[in-house]
């Protein structure tokens, strides 16, 4: 898949409570392939303190009105500044990178994607992209409370969505790895979020013997596979997650689980 | 975008300035390199830009053995710049030569591979397989790795150390032979006058400035190995002295690195006394840059009315 530098307009800015925001992005000509699961190099122009891009997942593809989006949370300097994008304002960004998440086999059917925070990005672009497939996903989705959710309208029109929150505020008390929908029969697992989420995700699924695929957020420089700083450990040594990644079965990981 | 593309062709120059440079018995159509560890192999780059367009790449440090690299976190943001701790992660030179060297080897542009070791016989017996490939004019021995416990910065820090290794490689190595200086050092002249007089054909300089980053909230240090390698415009005005520095105290060409983001930077690494320039740190942010450095120094050269880059190495008017 050939990876290009392209000047995005943005199209909307929206804020998601207090630390997330959604951005759209657009262009005049139609926007090259993406696969879900991949992610964007976001320049960041006018802020002193940033010196590189910052890495960002998918979070929709949308084709009808020729817009990417970006769901993000503000971090530090740098996603800070992209939350003070305004709309016309040009952005320069490298896309698309890494690998995806891998589509399921025909008999794998009950699917479930499993995000915490702001890691539900990419999780609805999978999302969609499964149900155009024929599949029908099921969201389970994590918070702190009910004020950390997002998306869920967004989640609701691909598939049946299950919500935990750490204080109880919406759905389910405690964390996704205790929600009640884990005792039903699952045939894969798609997850991102938090590192301990995942690895606990993870360590579920070895148990049951369920497929899992993890998505890693690691520190990035280039995103292109040049300068070996985002690594991960694998059961084959150090992997880059901006090229080997930022999916990896979990299996694949050297994770203490 | 539109009107600027068509103003750029509107007035596009059909005489341009020479920008050939030669340094040992290499050629190279331009004096624009990539810097190694910012660029891999050249691949990681097709995809952004011609690789044609520019004078040279230097590949990954690649040592005898494979090595692993240092644990995550490798890397930190800090203003203007940033630290690494990759460690020398590579596959080793065999896997190079049997897997990439077959992949890279046509490409219009001179591959010159970096060559790091931990002890001198590692260095000799890379440089031995490296000499032994048609397509690869030149290595840049590097005595200035900061990120590795063994070797590396060890062999660069002093005069007798950096003397030893290259006088051994030279013995072994027939071609072009770039030796990478460290700037963590106090008199870098010394160095490069005492690897030049071990027949170094060429130094580069410089390698990063040993550096470290703290989490105040934490208390913990960014990076796994604690110190890491400072690159980036930060590290410029300090690349700056020592190339200059050292072009005034060697005969050999000098290929000057370090914080380069754009033309007018390359520009005033010409004028203290650098024959090539690489880029490095700035590959990251724009992955197509080298070229724009490449189109922009020839600009300068025009806009100035000079006829070749030898025009202004060296040219700082004291």
């Amino acid at each position: 898949m050939k990876k290009c530098s392209l000047d995005m307009v943005v199209s909307a800015n929206i804020s998601l409570g207090d630390s997330h925001f959604l951005l759209k992005f657009t262009q005049e000509e139609p926007l090259p392939e993406m696969l879900p699961g991949q992610f964007v190099q976001v320049r960041i122009d006018n802020a002193p303190s940033v010196f590189l891009r910052r890495p960002i997942s998918v979070n929709y593809v949308d084709r009808v009105n020729n817009e990417l989006w970006l769901l993000v949370q503000k971090v530090g300097d740098g996603t800070r500044k992209m939350s003070e994008y305004k709309i016309g304002d040009t952005v320069n960004m490298l896309l698309p990178l890494g690998n995806s998440f891998t589509m399921p086999k025909e008999s794998q059917s009950r699917l479930l994607l499993v995000g915490g925070g702001v890691g539900i990005a990419p999780l609805l672009f999978m999302g969609s992209t499964l149900k155009q497939e024929g599949f029908e996903p099921m969201f389970l989705l994590g918070a702190r409370s009910e004020g950390g959710l997002m998306q869920l309208d967004e989640f609701k029109k691909l598939g049946k969505v299950y919500i935990t929150t750490e204080d109880g505020s919406a759905g389910e008390k405690g964390f996704v790895t205790q929600h009640s929908i884990l005792q039903e029969p699952i045939d894969m697992i798609y997850t991102c979020g938090p590192t301990p989420m995942m690895q606990a995700v993870a360590r579920f699924a070895q148990y049951k013997s369920i497929d899992c695929e993890v998505s890693l957020e690691n520190k990035m420089a280039c995103g292109i596979g040049a300068c070996l700083c985002c690594v991960t450990q694998t059961q084959t040594g150090h992997k880059c997650v901006c090229t080997d990644g930022p999916v990896f079965n979990s299996k694949e990981l050297s994770w203490q689980i | 975008m539109r009107v600027h593309r068509w103003t750029s062709i509107q007035f596009k120059r059909t005489i341009m300035a020479d920008l050939r440079v030669k340094i040992g018995a290499v050629e190279f159509k331009n004096p624009v390199t990539t810097a190694s560890g910012t660029f891999g192999f050249g691949e990681e780059y097709v995809d952004f830009m011609d690789l044609g367009r520019i004078g040279g790449i230097f590949t990954k440090g690649t040592t005898i053995l494979h090595r692993e690299g240092n644990a995550y976190p490798r890397m930190a943001e800090t203003p203007s710049g940033m630290l690494n701790a990759v460690g020398l992660q590579n596959k080793g030179i065999d896997y190079f030569v049997s897997s990439i060297y077959p992949q890279i080897k046509e490409y219009d542009t001179n591959i010159m591979v970096n060559v790091s070791g931990s002890t001198i016989e590692d260095y000799v017996a890379t440089a031995e397989k490296i000499n032994a490939l048609d397509k690869i004019p030149a290595i840049e021995l590097n005595i200035s790795c900061p990120n590795v416990k063994q070797g590396g910065m060890t062999f660069g820090v002093s005069c007798a150390g950096a003397a030893e290794v290259v006088k051994a490689v030279r013995k072994a190595y027939s071609k072009t032979l770039i030796v990478k200086l460290s700037p963590n050092v106090t008199d870098i002249a010394s160095i490069a006058k005492a690897v030049e007089d071990e027949g170094a054909d060429s130094v580069s300089l410089i390698n990063t400035l040993l550096g470290m980053a703290i989490d105040a909230e934490t208390r913990k240090p960014l990076l796994s190995t604690v110190t890491g390698g400072l690159s980036g415009p930060c590290v410029k005005p300090v690349a700056l002295r020592m190339v200059w520095q050292v072009a005034k105290a060697v005969k050999i060409p000098v290929i000057g690195l370090g914080g380069i983001m754009n033309a007018t930077d390359a520009i005033e690494f010409f004028l203290a006394g650098a024959t090539a320039i690489q880029i490095g740190t700035a590959n990251f942010i724009d992955p197509a840059v080298s070229v724009k450095v490449v189109d922009g120094i020839n600009e300068y050269l025009d806009r100035h009315g000079y006829s070749s880059i030898y025009d202004i190495i060296g040219a700082l008017d004291m």
